[in-house]
Parts: C-alpha cells; sequence; structure tokens
C-alpha cells in the first residue's frame, strides 16, 4: 500500500458509511487517491461505486467519513472546474434535445465562466482543442442525438475535459459503446493521464480489459476489499473472484438482506 | 386598420402587448418544453385566475384595491404557484408529474370558490378566461414592458446555465451552478410570463403560446440557439395574426392565435414530410449493445 505525503494526494475518502434507509451501501471507506495516478474502481453491480462516486461529488452526503478533494474539504471545496465528471447518465440522455455537439461541450466551461459572463474567444479555442482531443471536430455542428453511442461518450468526455480539469470521473462510461469504441476509449484515457497527467477515476462492473490500462485498482463491494497496483491486483485472488465470479458476489451480498 | 391603430388607444396597447409576449412566452417555452414540463404551464395559468379572482373578490369590500390592476394579485398567485410547485416536485421526487394536477385543481377550485362568492361570472372574467383585444389597458402595458425587460435581461445573463440544466441538471450542478435558485428564479419567471400574456391569449390558452411554436421549432432546428429563432417567429407571427384577424372578424384572440399557432406546426410537419425529410421523433433511446 501507498505512503506519501498529503499534498500529493487529489482525493482524500476517511471512513465514510452510507446507507439507503436502513439499508447499508458503503462501510467504512477509506481510500486514498494520488495525483496522477489512473485508478479503476470496480465492484459487482449494485457494489455503492456510482455512491461513492457521487459522495466524493457533493451530491450526495455520507453519515459518517470526510472526503478531501486537493485537501481541501468537501464542505469548503470551491474549484469544481478542476473536477470533469461524466455521469452513467450521460448516455442515456434525451437523443431528442436539439443541442449541437459544440454547445454540448461549451457547457463544460459554464461553471469556470461564471454568471452572468460570456463565453470569449478563448473559450471558443479551448472547445475547439477539446473536440480535437477525442477526435470528433468533424462533428461539433451535428446534433448530439444523431451520433453513435461511442461518439457521444466522446463529446462528454471532451466536455469533461474542456475546463482542463485535474481529475476526471467516468462511471461506467462504456456500457452500451460497440468493443471496439471500448478499446479506443481506453487508449484515449490513458493519453490523457500520461501525456497531460490528469488524474482518472475510472468506475466499471467489466475489469477484463481495464486492468492493462490502470495504475491502481480498488475493489469496493459494500466495503472496500482490495486497493493497490494493478500489477498486485493480477496477481491477487481477487482478480478472479471479481472478473469471473461478479454474479455470485452479487448473490450473496443481496440474499443477506 | 393603421387609421383605427392610431385612433385607438386600446388597439397599441393590445398590439404592444402581443408583440411582448409573442417573444417572451416562446422563449421561455424552449426552456419549459426541453424540460418536459410543458403541463407546468396549465397549472400556472390556473393559478394566475385564482389570483384574479380573489382580487374581484376582495376588490368588492376593499375600496382602495378597485383602481388597481389585478393583473398583480395574478402574479402574486402565479408566482406563489409556482415556488409550491418546486416544493411538491422535491417532496414526490419519483412522481414530479403530481404538482401539476395539485395545483391545477386546486388553483381552479378556490378560483371557482372566489367567483361565487363575488356573484359568479361577469364579462370581465370572461375576458380573462379567452383574452381580448379591447381589455388592455396602457397600465396593463406598462407593467408587461416592465416584465418583458426583466425577463429578457435574465435569460440573457442565465442563458448558459439554463441550457445547462435543462440538458444534464446533475452534471450542471456537479460543475458549480446553483441549480437551485436559477431553477426557483426560472419558475418565477415562467409565473410572471404566464400572468402577462393572459390578458390577450387568456388564461385557458397561455399555455399554447408556450408550447405550440417550441413544438415546431424543435422540427426545424439544428441547434439550440436556432430553437429561439424559430419559435419567437412562429410566435410572433401567431400572435400578431391572430389579433389582426380577431379584430375585424370580432372574435376572441387567443382562440384565433392558438388556431394560427396550429396551423403553423401543422404546415411544418406535412412539409417536412413533403420535402421527404424525416420527422423529429423522441423516442427513448434503445440501447445497442
Amino acid at each position: 500500500m501507498y505512503k506519501h505525503t498529503e499534498e500529493s494526494l487529489a482525493v482524500q475518502i476517511k471512513n465514510v458509511t452510507f446507507q439507503y434507509g436502513n439499508q447499508p451501501v458503503l462501510e467504512n471507506i477509506d481510500l486514498s487517491i494520488k495525483k496522477g495516478s489512473f485508478l479503476g474502481l470496480v465492484g459487482p453491480n449494485g457494489s455503492g461505486k456510482s455512491t461513492l462516486i457521487k459522495i466524493l461529488l457533493g451530491l450526495k452526503k455520507p453519515i459518517e467519513g470526510e472526503v478531501s478533494l486537493f485537501n481541501t474539504p468537501l464542505q469548503k471545496f470551491k474549484k469544481w472546474e478542476k473536477i470533469g465528471y461524466v455521469s452513467q447518465k450521460a448516455n442515456s440522455f434525451n437523443t431528442g434535445f436539439p443541442v449541437t455537439v459544440y454547445e454540448v461541450v461549451s457547457m463544460g466551461l459554464y461553471g469556470k465562466v461564471g454568471l452572468l459572463r460570456f463565453l470569449n474567444r478563448k473559450h471558443k479555442q479551448q472547445i475547439y482543442e477539446a473536440l480535437q482531443r477525442v477526435g470528433m471536430s468533424d462533428f461539433k455542428d451535428r446534433n448530439i442525438g444523431e451520433l453513435s453511442g461511442g461518439q457521444q461518450q466522446r463529446v462528454f468526455i471532451a466536455r469533461a475535459l474542456v475546463s482542463n480539469p485535474e481529475i476526471l470521473i467516468l462511471d461506467e462510461p462504456t456500457v452500451g459503446v460497440d468493443s471496439t469504441s471500448v478499446q479506443h476509449f481506453y487508449k484515449l484515457l490513458a493519453q490523457l493521464n500520461q501525456q497531460k497527467n490528469i488524474t482518472l477515476i475510472l468506475v466499471t462492473h467489466d475489469i477484463g480489459v481495464m486492468t492493462s490500462y490502470v495504475s491502481d485498482v480498488a475493489c469496493l463491494n459494500k466495503t472496500l476489499h482490495f486497493h493497490g497496483s494493478s500489477k498486485d491486483f493480477e496477481e491477487s485472488d481477487l482478480s478472479s473472484l471479481y472478473g469471473h465470479d461478479v454474479q455470485v458476489i452479487t448473490h450473496d451480498h443481496g440474499g443477506a438482506h | 386598420m393603421l387609421d383605427s391603430f392610431f385612433k385607438y388607444e386600446f388597439l397599441q396597447n393590445a398590439f404592444f402587448v402581443g408583440l411582448m409576449i409573442g417573444f417572451l412566452a416562446p422563449v421561455l417555452g424552449v426552456f419549459i418544453v426541453v424540460r418536459k414540463l410543458a403541463l407546468i404551464t396549465d397549472a400556472l395559468s390556473h393559478i394566475t385566475l385564482t389570483g384574479i379572482a380573489f382580487h374581484l373578490l376582495i376588490a368588492q369590500s376593499i375600496v382602495w384595491l378597485q383602481p388597481v390592476n389585478p393583473l398583480y394579485m395574478g402574479m402574486c398567485f402565479s408566482v406563489a404557484g409556482s415556488l409550491f410547485m418546486e416544493k411538491l416536485r422535491h417532496i414526490y421526487t419519483a412522481y414530479q408529474e403530481l404538482a401539476v394536477p395539485i395545483i391545477l385543481s386546486s388553483g381552479i377550485g378556490l378560483g371557482v370558490v372566489f367567483i361565487s362568492l363575488a356573484d359568479g361570472f361577469n364579462n370581465d372574467l370572461f375576458n380573462y378566461l379567452f383574452g381580448s383585444v379591447i381589455a388592455v389597458t396602457r397600465n396593463d402595458l406598462w407593467t408587461i414592458a416592465f416584465v418583458a425587460v426583466a425577463i429578457t435581461g435574465l435569460l440573457l445573463f442565465l442563458y448558459k446555465e439554463l441550457l445547462f440544466l435543462s440538458f444534464d441538471e446533475e452534471q450542471a450542478k456537479v460543475s458549480g451552478i446553483p441549480g437551485k435558485w436559477i431553477n426557483s428564479l426560472f419558475i418565477i419567471m415562467t409565473a410572471l410570463v404566464i400572468a402577462s400574456s393572459m390578458r390577450i391569449v387568456g388564461i385557458l390558452l397561455v399555455s399554447s403560446l408556450m408550447i405550440l411554436p417550441v413544438a415546431a421549432a424543435i422540427q426545424l432546428a439544428k441547434s439550440f440557439k436556432q430553437m429561439f429563432l424559430y419559435a419567437v417567429l412562429i410566435g410572433e407571427t401567431s400572435v400578431i395574426t391572430g389579433l389582426v384577424s380577431a379584430f375585424y372578424l370580432n372574435l376572441a384572440p387567443g382562440g384565433m392565435i392558438v388556431i394560427i399557432a396550429l396551423t403553423i406546426l401543422l404546415v411544418v410537419l406535412f412539409g417536412r414530410k413533403l420535402a421527404g425529410l424525416p420527422l423529429q421523433t423522441f423516442r427513448k433511446k434503445v440501447q445497442s449493445v
């Protein structure tokens, strides 16, 4: 496990517990994520992955515990432009929404630009750059609903990237995306991580391909079962457990309640 | 027409108010439609009627209220109703559409009680229901002009926040946009525009001026900005043509405005079909794995 100074931490989760009604979802989660790492957060369906992400984004409040982003407690954290987030719901948006790819990507700057202000030429340049980075420049005037799942996903990544975030959080980004696009997608993420030194948190229940791209793995199922380098993860028996017997795990835990 | 226009103040009032609501209603309508809140316009227009009826009732016994424009009370009720509706939508998160019938039926229920207490329907009230060319006063004109300037300014400055909140509320909040109060502000703006439109199109038909032009625009627009362009063009065309024809044929303007807006919508739909263009259909996305 890691020994590091506090300054090098992007995310610090301390002793976080959460429940829906009486149903415990997360118990005593301690998880520190180093700046510049590429973390795969894995676990079966219903293991609390998305809930943990929502807690660290401040969308849900934990019953106990604390979260810090860049060593600032969440309650005091204001620099949300440092965090890029692509939610699980991103690809189940209203496809009839009359909005272009360019407009969608520009949304990523709205929070940073601030109230009562307009986008300027520099912002427009940033939007073009983000589109270029994900290879969607040619589609900028197309309606978002007309694109394929993989293309839409890249547009949402561009939206998350446009404000030059230091952390990029992706919640099940490859659901509904074909396997060639998924490969392409992981390569893009690895590139962002290495070239732009963006801390990446990738939430997924599919660990097959993922382990060859990420630097670290955290296994979550109500409690944190493992956190270490992806190499250690592949050598541990957890890898096979999470890789193949996901259904069994879900069943065991589901049956207990 | 021009002669009478310069001669009669009421025609000028109606025309200018018409121009303003022909702009405001479709612009707000764009956000309302994409947020799938089309029905809240009906709920808010009915609660506006409750306010008007309440004013007419208490003005019978409170003398100083008599010269006051009932529109103000309508606006107050509409704004209060809109805030209550936001509250209900938070309480019944899983049944958000519940808020609409609750406000709509209780608004009408209360309104009917006020109306019967005030000795039933009179011509004035009929005008509020279906709109009127002659009922718009100079005072209405100034009130609505004030509302129009304030709301246009707010929309201009909150455009990007409203777009983001409409497209993806969760994501918008994560990127630091104060969703809660912008949503409240938006619903208050909607309430004010509905109350303002009521003189011309009437309470029962306000929602059509917010929704029909947008329904046609969504078939034509390629971007979100174009939505406003088309919606306003269609809204203004409907209002102006509706007012002129209502004046000459001595009809309720609200009805004419709706008929023209509906005609434009049908022309757009058939036009696309004839031109061999696909209609924009709005199915839920099917997950392709």
